[in-house]
């Protein structure tokens, strides 16, 4: 509503699908090369990131070390670099643990009965009323540290979320034309949810995932950096802000950048999940 | 530092539904003292069922969590005899049977008792309430911090097509992007390290709250001012701003006065969104900061899997949640006169 008001307000250009600006441009392009650097780190380093060197330690920044070493004498431009794999992946493996339980969830909140459908949305008003960090918290006291736990403590934090978007837009589906058509015509209730029900729910999941992306990164990292999921050999990026942190007074580099990794990937998930929700809302892109 | 939300997606208030339920604006029948009654009934059961649901699910977490739990309350370096282990078995009421123990853990409850601490041996109240002022002192400094950023960042570029407001939005942008604990590092390590403006850590004087404030104010800062912008763009092209105009008031009269009531609503919108996010970002800034806490305290019970502590901080939340979600529905009614009919 708010959008529709803007718009009539001052001329807004509309912008042809398929063409975007500059700043989403360059998001995809971080995007693209931070899961480059994620899946082949060895092609812009042959730097070991876990060789340690006493004689190079807490070096700053320079021709020798970009990024400086750390207090082991570790190349922090390696490990940051052989720190996307692990750092992206528990973002990633959260956020779609988080879809997959989130569908589950409201897929059977909506078409399960009433029953189901009160449980399943009281819990999910419960879960939406705590901080999501505090309920990952909550869950990674129960289930211990390490990286899968934090991966599913993010994911359980982010579900019910998603389970209330799913079940929304399901019933929504569920009522309309077709998919009754469908169900007179004798189909089985798996293959209308699948067929039917599921792909008309998958775009503004989808938009709500990139978005939660950007977040699950910021929890999971903030989880490994609390001392909760990775653990320190480890370059994980949030594990080695952590270590970083005990060397502030002689060497920032070693936190600084690291966090300056985790910050430019949020901001390009950001920046690109705005521009799906935008194109989702009807293609137009400021 | 949940996803930063906007308009399209701006939370709900929690009993939305209950009061509209309870007070039904057409129908005529109760006296008024009996509808207010009414109104207030149905708010005290929303509130009761969110406590009692954030309860069980805490108690439910209690019963999950694997392992002995006298294991667990005398740690890993024990010398304990069957004997004790039998009689702290029975204090702690773990041979009863589960919705016994549930029930009793509720009837506690209702008298303000939160349990007793796994292992510092003290009652998990007295714990919260001993870290309570330095978390509160942060979390509304930084509160008040984030919205005088976010209201003159907002007010001052409003629908203007000005190169600062392209700045202040990509800053924005930045803001609700950064993680709050390498933002708490770069900050440490400019004015506490280099400049030495400000103290490392510690709790003593307003020296040593200024960057754990500002560290947790800006990325929300950042979420607020972009949702009181677009507020402010949407009630600016109302006609009313013309009429106001008209009248002689000056722009920034314009936008003080009229168009910021009208942006408030999506932002009193947010305080849930907001109350999570100063409290769970509590844990990681004090965590920055060697600060102490509620965060530092949820912190060192989660690594000593001191549940009933942790039970205690979830059910603070919820309690801080559902009041903060009472008042912002009073402040619907005070900020926006038309809702008051009902």
């Amino acid at each position: 509503m708010a959008q529709a008001t803007i718009d009539k307000a001052r001329p807004v250009r509309i912008r042809r699908r398929g063409r975007v600006g500059p700043g989403v441009a360059s998001a995809f392009a971080v995007l693209a090369l931070f899961a480059l650097i994620g899946l082949a780190p060895g092609l812009f380093t042959d730097t070991s990131p876990i060789e340690t060197d006493p004689l190079a330690a807490l070096r700053g920044p320079g021709a020798g070390h970009w990024f400086g070493t750390d207090q082991l004498g570790r190349d922090v431009f390696a490990r940051v670099l052989h720190g996307a794999r692990p750092s992206l992946l528990l973002g990633l493996g959260a956020t779609v643990f988080a879809l997959i339980g989130g569908t589950l969830w409201g897929l059977a909140s909506a078409l399960g009965g009433r029953v189901a459908d009160q449980v399943g949305m009281r819990l999910a008003d419960i879960m939406l009323s705590l901080p999501e960090l505090l309920l990952a918290l909550f869950v990674v006291t129960l289930l211990g540290r390490g990286t899968v736990d934090v991966m599913i403590a993010v994911a359980v934090a982010a579900m019910p979320g998603y389970a209330r978007l799913v079940r929304a837009e399901a019933l929504v589906v569920r009522r309309s034309g077709y998919v009754e058509a469908a169900a007179g015509l004798g189909l089985l209730r798996g293959v209308l949810i699948v067929r039917h029900v599921l792909p008309n729910a998958i775009g503004p999941l989808l938009v709500l995932g990139t978005v939660g992306f950007g977040t699950s990164l910021i929890y999971a990292s903030g989880l490994s950096f609390l001392g909760l999921g990775a653990q320190p050999p480890s370059p994980e990026w949030g594990a080695m802000l952590s270590e970083g942190r005990g060397f502030l007074e002689t060497a920032w580099w070693i936190g600084v950048f690291p966090g300056a990794a985790v910050t430019c990937a949020v901001i390009a998930v950001n920046v690109a999940g705005r521009h799906a929700r935008a194109r989702f809302a009807g293609g137009i892109a400021r | 530092m949940s996803s930063p939300p906007t308009m399209a997606d701006a939370p709900t208030p929690v009993d939305a539904s209950a009061p509209a339920e309870a007070a039904p604006s057409a129908d005529p029948g109760p006296r008024a003292p009996m509808r207010l009654l009414r109104a207030v009934g149905a708010r005290l059961v929303a509130v009761a069922s969110v406590l009692l649901g954030a309860a069980t699910l805490a108690f439910v977490g209690l019963k999950l969590l694997p392992g002995d739990p006298v294991a667990t309350l005398l740690g890993p370096q024990t010398t304990a005899s069957p004997a004790v282990r039998a009689q702290i078995r029975a204090d702690y009421g773990f041979d009863e049977p589960v919705l016994r123990q549930y029930l009793h853990y509720l009837g506690e409850l209702l008298h303000g008792r939160l349990g007793e601490s796994y292992q510092l041996q003290q009652p998990v109240s007295a714990l919260i309430g001993e870290q309570f002022r330095p978390t509160l002192e942060l979390a509304s400094a930084a509160l008040g911090l984030a919205v005088v950023i976010a209201v003159v960042s907002a007010i001052t570029t409003a629908g203007r097509r000005s190169g600062l407001r392209s700045a202040l939005s990509a800053w924005e942008l930045v803001a609700v992007s950064t993680p709050s604990f390498w933002l708490g590092i770069v900050l440490l390590t400019v004015f506490s390290f280099r400049l030495q403006w400000f103290p490392v850590a510690g709790t003593e004087g307003v020296q040593t709250l200024v960057l754990p404030a500002v560290t947790l104010a800006l990325p929300i800062a950042g979420v607020l001012a972009q949702v009181l912008r677009e507020g402010l763009e949407t009630a600016l092209a109302e006609p009313f701003v013309v009429t106001a105009r008209a009248r002689g008031l000056s722009r920034i009269a314009v936008r003080v006065r009229h168009a910021f009531r009208h942006a408030a609503i999506p932002l009193l919108t947010l305080s849930g969104w907001l109350t999570g996010t100063l409290l769970g970002g509590t844990v990681l800034v004090e965590k920055v900061f060697a600060r102490p806490g509620i965060g530092a305290l949820t912190l060192q019970s989660v690594n000593t899997k001191d549940m009933p502590v942790v039970m205690g901080v979830v059910l603070l939340a919820a309690l801080v949640f559902v009041v903060i979600s009472q008042v912002t529905d009073l402040l619907y009614l005070v900020i926006d006169p038309r809702l008051r009919k009902g």
